[in-house]
This record gives structure tokens, sequence and C-alpha cells, in this order.
């Protein structure tokens, strides 16, 4: 046996370009399998730990994903407005334990500006864990801003620096706020989510900045109110776009919904985290389904080819296999050799392939980080994983055998004397 | 003899009677009434192309089995024997050379020399304790190829390449060694040394030589000569 791998070993290693060529073209392919796999799973995970400590979030009317999308990850530009007063009155709910107002629309230089109220630096958890300052702390005051480490990062802002904030959500905004310029007292640690990506005022801050601008010159208004402010205009109370809602007991979630969704005064959309983005999963999930079989055929690509290259390489070996034979090798050694180097090549193949899995989220799981907001980290191979790894190596190790039992029979017939 | 018995045998090397042999669906190529070949002789049996010496080595090293007759290597009747037991009697009694190309090309000199031992635990036994690589050295002393035990194969010349094939054929000092044209690919001068280092190697084992030619200048130095043409009614 140990004779056999290494003949095996020294046999792949004498065709070394094309079996490194094989491993390649087998680890690609499982790189793709597994990859998909782990990125799946961290994408979920990266997401549900991003709501995981809330029990309902709730906007004004509109579509259940548009909701999540736009509160939480802040894809989507939020559509309708809910007015303070019907705000108050579910925040005084007996079932509501807490809430966390949102105030979406604005921006500045392409990261979205949020308001929202003490509670969000005390309440809301992603992943189980609080949001925390890295500098200063939260926002308090009308002209004090919190920002998030992506935001300090890349526009090179720490405590103290000036900021400006525009209307609307456009990267350079012809409406510039400038007669209500804010300072940063909080820089936010790290968190892997899109708060990194935003920054953080109060809600006064946010109607200030607005009264401010209508006051300066309302006929500055380029493109279409944002909800918050056209609500403004109506009622001298603030407005906000959604708020997440943590309810006293679990089980009194799902009556709260139904209240909120049904209100004569002013229905709303209340969503429960986990059943949207269940939702979101199994809309996602014929993509997944077809990105596994792709993987899949890729992987089935690779050891044909594998096979294609064993194939090929025994005719230039028969005058190897009489030798063996004459040296006393029997048929099934035969076998054997070509089987373990089909198996030796799937095994290369698939620890190759987890690698440049390995090795690819830690080259981009910044870029991924940075552009979409999702938080890639390498986990360990889950029991799916290992599952593919054993049936590509068993089925490389099996694809051996079909140029095996060829060279099998070619030495039957060959015996000795190979007619070169 | 029980194949794998580990002594050597001192009965006649090979004993065949009224073979006749063919191919899967062509016409006899094998046709002998009786080929005798004593323990340790030295027998050039002289062929040209078509006369059916390949096939004829063939069936000596029980690679092919005659249709009819009887094939005795070293008493044992390999008609009797099966697939895998005639492999593993090759593996033990015999040592064949080729006419070239006789190396693995992914191992080195040592390994190529010391395969049948590790192929063969029958051949390994044939030792007697000593280790095949002091026999491996000792071989390529005695053929001249000391210095190159762990070259690799392909930086070796022909003439150095056939001495190789000689040592492997005759480490664990087989009963038989059977040569196809082992010769023909060295120049005049190289092939009078060639046969001086096989015979003494092939004397120090105690094997029997079979030795397959074409060129009939070779024969005054064996010890007895068969024609093939006339040995076989089919050629």
């Amino acid at each position: 046996m140990m004779l056999l791998l290494s003949l095996a070993a020294r046999s792949l290693r004498n065709r070394l370009f094309i079996s490194a060529l094989t491993v390649l073209s087998i680890a690609l392919s499982v790189t793709l399998l597994v990859g998909i796999e782990n990125v799946r799973a961290g994408v979920r995970e990266s997401f549900s730990g991003t709501i995981r400590g809330t029990d309902l979030i709730v906007g004004a009317r509109g579509g259940t994903t548009q909701v999540l999308l736009s509160t939480v990850f802040g894809m989507s530009t939020p559509s309708g407005a809910i007015p303070w007063e019907a705000y108050e009155r579910w925040s005084t709910h007996p079932a509501v334990a807490w809430t966390i107002p949102y105030s979406l629309g604005d921006s500045h230089r392409g990261f979205r500006v949020i308001g929202t109220t003490a509670s969000f630096f005390e309440r809301y958890r992603f992943r189980d864990r609080k949001v925390e300052f890295a500098a200063g702390r939260a926002p308090a005051g009308e002209r004090e801003v919190a920002i998030g480490s992506d935001v300090a990062a890349r526009l090179g802002y720490s405590v103290g620096s000036p900021v400006t904030l525009a209307h609307g959500v456009a990267a350079v905004s012809f409406a510039e706020h400038e007669a209500h310029p804010f300072s940063v007292v909080g820089v936010i640690s790290p968190t892997f989510t899109p708060i990194d990506r935003a920054l953080y005022v109060t809600l006064d801050g946010l109607e200030a900045m607005h009264a401010a601008e209508l006051a300066d010159g309302g006929g500055l208004a380029m493109g279409p109110p944002g909800p918050a402010r056209s609500a403004a205009t109506t009622s001298s109370e603030p407005a906000i776009t959604a708020f997440l809602v943590g309810t006293r007991n679990r089980f009194e979630t799902l009556q709260l919904q139904r209240d909120m969704n049904e209100d004569l005064a002013f229905p709303l959309t209340a969503i429960i985290p986990g059943v949207a983005l269940g939702q979101l999963w199994q809309t996602l999930g014929s993509a997944e389904a077809g990105l596994r079989v792709v993987s899949v055929l890729t992987v089935f690509i690779g050891l044909i080819g594998m096979c294609v290259a064993l194939y090929a390489s025994l005719e230039s070996r028969r005058r190897e296999m009489a030798i063996l034979r004459a040296v006393g090798a029997g048929p099934r050694t035969i076998v054997s050799l070509l089987v373990l180097e089909s198996g030796m090549l799937a095994l290369l193949g698939a620890l190759t392939g987890v690698a440049l899995v390995y090795i690819g989220i830690a080259v981009g799981q910044g870029p991924v980080e940075a552009r979409f907001g999702l938080s890639i980290t390498a986990r360990a191979l889950g029991r799916t994983e290992w599952g593919y790894l054993a049936l590509v190596v068993s089925a490389g190790t099996l694809v051996g055998v079909f140029p095996a039992w060829k060279a099998y029979r070619a030495s039957l017939a060959d015996g000795l004397s190979v007619k070169l | 003899m029980i194949p794998g018995a580990g002594f050597p045998f001192t009965g006649p090397a090979v004993e065949l009677r009224d073979i006749r042999f063919a191919y899967r669906s062509g016409p006899t190529v094998l046709d002998i009434a009786a080929l005798d070949v004593h323990a340790g002789e030295r027998l050039f049996l002289h062929g040209p192309s078509g006369s059916g010496k390949t096939t004829l080595l063939g069936v000596l090293a029980g690679v092919l089995l005659p249709q009819t007759g009887t094939a005795r290597v070293l008493g044992a009747d390999l008609a009797t024997l099966s697939g895998g037991d005639r492999d593993r009697f090759r593996a033990e009694h015999l040592g064949y050379v080729f006419q070239m190309f006789n190396l693995i090309p992914y191992l080195s000199v040592r390994d190529n020399i010391t395969l049948p031992c590790r192929l063969s635990r029958a051949r390994r036994a044939r030792l007697r304790g000593a280790s095949a690589d002091s026999q491996a050295e000792h071989l390529a002393q005695r053929l001249e190829l000391g210095s190159l035990l762990d070259k690799s194969v392909t930086t070796l010349s022909v003439g150095q390449q056939q001495r190789v094939a000689v040592a492997r054929a005759l480490i664990g000092s087989p009963e038989l060694v059977i040569c196809d044209e082992p010769t023909s690919a060295l120049d005049a001068d190289r092939r009078d040394r060639f046969l001086e280092l096989l015979f003494a190697s092939c004397e120090e084992a105690g094997s029997a030589l079979v030795f397959v030619s074409h060129d009939l200048s070779l024969a005054p130095r064996f010890a007895r000569t068969v024609e093939l043409g006339a040995l076989n009614r089919a050629a």
C-alpha cells in the first residue's frame, strides 16, 4: 500500500504540469461549491444578526420587504411617513417595552443620515451586542452627530469635525443645509453592519435643520421633498420614517402587529424581522438553488477533465505498465495505482479548493463589506461542506476506475510486448 | 513446485512440449515440439522478426498461455496456475530485460532495481535477510553502475539503462532470466562488455539465461544456440 502510494505520488509528480492543472480545475470547482455554501450561511447570519434583538419593525404603509430593506439595511428610499402622534401612541402601548424611532431621507456625501433618539444607543442590539463608541458619545443636542466607523475612515472625520448635511440621498446635493452645520461628537466602534456607514443625529437636530432650510429659501428644493419634510410642513410635530419595537412579552408581538396593521386612525406596516427575512430568503431560494446546481456541474466538469487527462496519459504509459507486469505487478496492482492517482488528485484538488475559499474570504472580506455592508467571516466548515468534500474525493477516486480498467485490459492484451 | 516456496529450484529451467499458440483470432504463431533449458544454462535463441520470438518469451514468462501443450517453467505447469498465481510466479522466479525503455521514468536507478523486491514479498525473501538496497548496490558495482544509484534514469545512456535493467532482473537471484534483444540498441564495443557483465552476474546468481536476438554474431559466446526458425514449425 505504501509502495503504491509512493508510486502514485511519483508518477503524478512526473507529469507535474498536467497534474497541477487537473488539481487546479477541481480546486476551482470545489471553491465555488464550498464557497457558495459558506457565503450563503455567512450572509444569512450577518443579516439576521443585525435585527435579532428587535421584535417588530414598523413603517408607513408599504411592502414588507421594502420596510425591512430601507429601515435596517439602508437600501432603497423609504416611502411615506409616520406622524409623531401615531408614533407616540404606540410607544406608550402597554405591550411595548421600548421603541427606536428613525427618520431617513437625508445624506452626507453618499452616507445615510439617520435621525433617532437616545434609545437607539441604549436599546439596539446587533448580534447580541450594544452600539459602543470608539471615541466620544451619542448626540444629544441639535447640532451634534455621531458617525459610523466607515464614515470616519472614508471622510477623515473625528470628534470635533464639522459636518454639513444635505437633503435627499445624492452624493452631491444641490441643496446643502449650510445654515445648520453639525459637529461630530462621537465615532461608533466598528459593527460590521450598515451602522458603520451611517451618521446619527437627534430628531430635533434633523427637524431644526429642515426648518432652517425652509426659512432660508424653500425655493431651493430640487427633486421631490423628503417624506419627513413634507409631513413636517403640514404639522408642527416631527414625523419619522419608521420605528423599531421591543415588546414586553414575546407572545404579544403577533397581536401588536395585527393592531398596528389594522389601526383605523393611521394604518402602518409592522413586520416581524425573522419572518420578513425568511420571506426574503425564500425569494432568493430559487436563485441559490440555481447557483448550487451550477457549482455541482462545475465539479463534474473538473472530474471529467481529470478523467480525460488520465485517459490521455495511458497511451504513453503502456510501456510503464508492461515493465510493471514484467517485474511482477498483477493487473490489480495497475488498477490500484491508477485509482490511487485519481484519488490523490481529487484530494489535493479538494484541499486546495478549501484553501482558496479561505484566501478568497480573507481578501474579499473588506471590499464586500465596504460595498454591500455584508460581513463575510471565515467560518469553520459545516456538515454540508464536509459532505461536499467527501463526495468530491470519492467521486474523484471512482472516476479513476475508468482509465484503470482500460489500463488493465491493455496490460493483459499487450503482455510484455508493447508495440510502440 | 509450489510458487512462493522460496528455495531455489534446481531442476530444468524450462521444459516445453507440443506447444501451440495463436493470438485471439489469428493464425498459429507458435508450434514447438520440444524446448529444454537446463538449470544455469546460457541459451541463445536466434530468430529474425516474425519468427515468433516475442510470443515464445511471453509463454516462458507466463504472460501468454498456449492453447495446447505443456509449458513447464522451473517445474511449474503454467497452465495450471491462475493469472494471479502466474504474476506472483513471475515476480518470484523470473527476471526480464526488454530491448529498450526498460525503466520506470519517475523512479531513481536504485528504486528501479529494488522494485521487484518491493512488489513481491517472495522475491524479497530470496535475499535471505540482506536488504534490497545493499543487494542493489552490490549488483550496481558488478555492472559498473556504482555512482549512478541515486540518479534519475532519464540522465542515463542507453547502455547504462540496459545494465540497470539487468540489475533489476537479477536482484533476488531468480532462477531464470529472459532477455529480449537487449543489445540491439548498443554499439559493438559496448555490446561485448555488456555480455561479459551479464554472464558474470548470471553466473554469480546461478540463473539460467535465455537470450533472444537476431544477431547471429553473438551466438559463439553462448553454451548452446537454437534456431527459432527451425524450432518453430509455424515460423
